[in-house]
């Protein structure tokens, strides 16, 4: 990017920047966006590998066709508190608020977010609610994470406390949204027109406003659901005049726009990854912005696909059914672009790119497959099946999580000032693509052979999909490890980190690694879009 | 940053007078049995206190376009949900 008013010296000051305060309560008091985003961060990491612990414990039961270890019960609980972890603790806020906390100012070229105090108060709000929904463990969840009525209406598990938990995690979902759309509008360095911002910017402004519209919906649905069990008011029971589909409608006005929350944001580390590693200005910057906008809106018209086994309206279902093939075409637009940066490019495959390349294959595997489930016909077959499963870990850890760790491996560099070990990296990239494809392409396969998911037990037909599966879970497990023994032997004793170790043109490279505290010492005039590789300046 | 007009103290409590007698009119209302449009007309009232609230106590009125827009398109997403589920409920 083309900066008048700060040059290359100002990166040169480095140190422990904004981690030189040490102590406790610099931390736990922190109004500065990169300490709130690295606690996110943490936080989040945590309980993806907590979350991941069960992943590897339902594998392990799944490797005999009867239940073996636990009970069917305890099998029901580790996969409701894997879902529930994984989507609520990990998913939706790492990326937002671990790296977009960190990256959101230092792309606009702003000292912090609009609101520092807000940001603050999201993530205490956040352990405020990670807090209540550890506290639900007393009586273990076995709903699943969607916490269909009339199960979850009747089961004596804490289903009251662990919505009450999900609520708070999602007030502090809508803080940071908010503080995000005001800080994009408002925070913006001279110069910085809509048009030359980054492309994470405008992924991070799509997520903000699903944020922001869309978790309401589910806070009130859970008051409903807490209403139910604990006042007796039957708005989900058909005895009292309620209706249990309508649960699955509140739940997936918010639950379908939010795996947008999910994946909006990686697509925007993956459009800043590939013209760095490709050294090629961007194809298509605008279709790929507007299309962040256009998956947002389009995602709120789709709820009604995850619901055609229901027993909802034939009109109903004709209509989401038709409205859901539209979402394909702002993704492909992406996809199409991404494609055509590479073409031509000098294209390097350091770490970040080895993940951003798997974000695109394993993403349009995932969404390929989605039609058909967008299907009527083939939803009734495929319905509550493995394929199912597949389908949405190939986007959700194929798309979002390929696209988080594509994002650590990149800015890890800037958030700590120290380098990863290139070599190791890429052996635990390695592992995990082949451990990914390994425990979920089988599903695609035992989905398709009638395999139903949510069972301890399954027929014996499914066991060879299902020993592959779990060794495939293994390898992927190890992949993490050796990825997570990299990041942290990185902090102790990676090399010192240059400014801008992959000559890339955002603005966060024209600072110290890691930052200052107010980030810029001089706010950063722009003259240009910041992905101008290829030609001279760059 | 604009800052919408904050009004005179006599307009706050106009207001708050308008908003008490359309609770006093909800609550009269729900006696009389006007079948499926009770909850129509109870929706209504509720709609115009809170576009009071926002318009007055939450100084929308005087506002720019950005705020308005932000204000203005979550009644989108309302209509939208409403809409989807009432297709769904209403002719099942």
């Amino acid at each position: 990017m083309e900066t008048e008013g700060v040059g290359r010296m100002e990166a040169e000051g480095n140190g422990r920047g904004y981690l030189a305060e040490r102590g406790w309560r610099s931390w736990a008091f922190t109004l500065d966006h990169k300490r709130i985003g690295a606690m996110y961060l943490w936080t989040t990491t945590v309980f993806f590998l907590i979350g991941g612990v069960f992943a590897l414990l339902l594998r392990l039961e799944l490797l005999s066709p009867q239940a073996h270890y636990f009970s069917n019960h305890t099998y029901n609980i580790f996969f409701t508190l894997h879902g529930s972890m994984m989507i609520f603790l990990f998913i939706i806020p790492a990326i937002p608020s671990g790296l977009g906390n960190f990256f959101i100012p230092l792309h606009l070229g702003a000292r912090d977010v609009a609101f520092p105090r807000l940001n603050l108060a999201s993530y205490w709000v956040f352990a405020a609610g990670f807090l209540v929904i550890i506290g639900s463990l007393v009586a273990p969840m076995d709903t699943g994470w969607t916490f269909y009525t009339p199960y979850s209406a009747k089961t004596g598990a804490a289903v009251t406390t662990l919505s009450l938990g999900v609520f708070l995690i999602g007030m502090s979902s809508i803080l940071t949204g908010l503080n995000f759309i005001v800080t994009i509008h408002k925070m913006r360095a001279p110069g910085m027109t809509w048009h030359r911002m980054p492309l994470f910017l405008w992924a991070m402004y799509a997520t903000s406003i699903i944020q922001v519209i869309a978790t309401p919906v589910v806070g009130v649905t859970f008051l409903l659901l807490a209403a139910e069990r604990v006042l007796g008011v039957g708005f989900f029971d058909p005895a009292k005049g309620g209706d249990p589909v309508l649960f699955q409608h509140f739940f997936w006005f918010y639950s379908h726009p939010v795996v947008y929350v999910m994946i909006l944001p990686a697509m925007g580390i993956v459009s800043e990854v590939i013209p760095v590693f490709s050294r090629k200005p961007i194809f298509g910057y605008k279709a790929i912005a507007y299309s962040s906008l256009a998956i947002a809106f389009m995602g709120f018209l789709v709820w009604g696909h995850h619901m055609f086994t229901s027993g909802m309206s034939p009109l109903a279902n004709a209509i989401f059914s038709f409205l859901t093939f539209f979402v394909a075409v702002p993704t492909a637009v992406k996809v199409f672009n991404w494609i055509a940066t590479l073409y031509r490019g000098s294209i390097t495959f350091e770490s970040p790119m080895l993940y951003a390349l798997t974000f695109i294959f394993l993403f349009i595997v995932g969404g390929l497959t989605g039609p058909f489930l967008g299907a009527m016909a083939t939803n009734v077959q495929l319905h509550d099946t493995y394929f199912v499963v597949a389908h949405f870990h190939y986007t959700m850890m194929g798309g979002t999580v390929m696209g988080f760790f594509a994002g650590l491996h990149y800015w890890f560099p800037k958030m700590t000032g120290k380098m990863l070990n290139e070599k190791v990296a890429r052996i635990a990239w390695a592992l995990v693509f082949v451990g990914f494809n390994v425990t979920f392409f089988t599903m695609f396969i035992a989905g398709t052979r009638g395999m139903p998911r949510r069972y301890a037990e399954y027929l014996p037909k499914f066991h060879t999909e299902n020993v592959i599966s779990t060794i495939g879970s293994a390898v992927l497990a190890l992949g993490i490890l050796v990825m997570c023994w990299n990041f942290l032997q990185g902090l102790r004793k990676g090399a010192p980190a240059p400014s801008d170790p992959w000559r890339a043109l955002t603005l966060e490279w024209r600072t110290a690694s890691p930052p200052d505290v107010e980030n810029f010492h001089e706010i950063p005039r722009v003259a240009d879009w910041p992905y101008g590789y290829g030609t001279p300046k760059a | 940053m604009s800052h919408g007009s904050t009004g005179s103290r006599r307009t706050y409590f106009a207001v708050f007078a308008a908003l008490l007698l359309l609770t006093v009119v909800t609550v009269l209302v729900s006696y009389v049995d006007l079948g499926l449009l009770n909850v129509v007309v109870a929706l209504l009232i509720a709609s115009v206190k809170a576009s009071l609230v926002a318009l007055f106590f939450m100084h929308l009125k005087g506002e720019n376009r950005l705020v308005w827009g932000f204000a203005l398109v979550p009644i989108f997403f309302l209509a939208l949900i409403l809409l989807g589920t009432l297709t769904d409920t209403m002719l099942r």
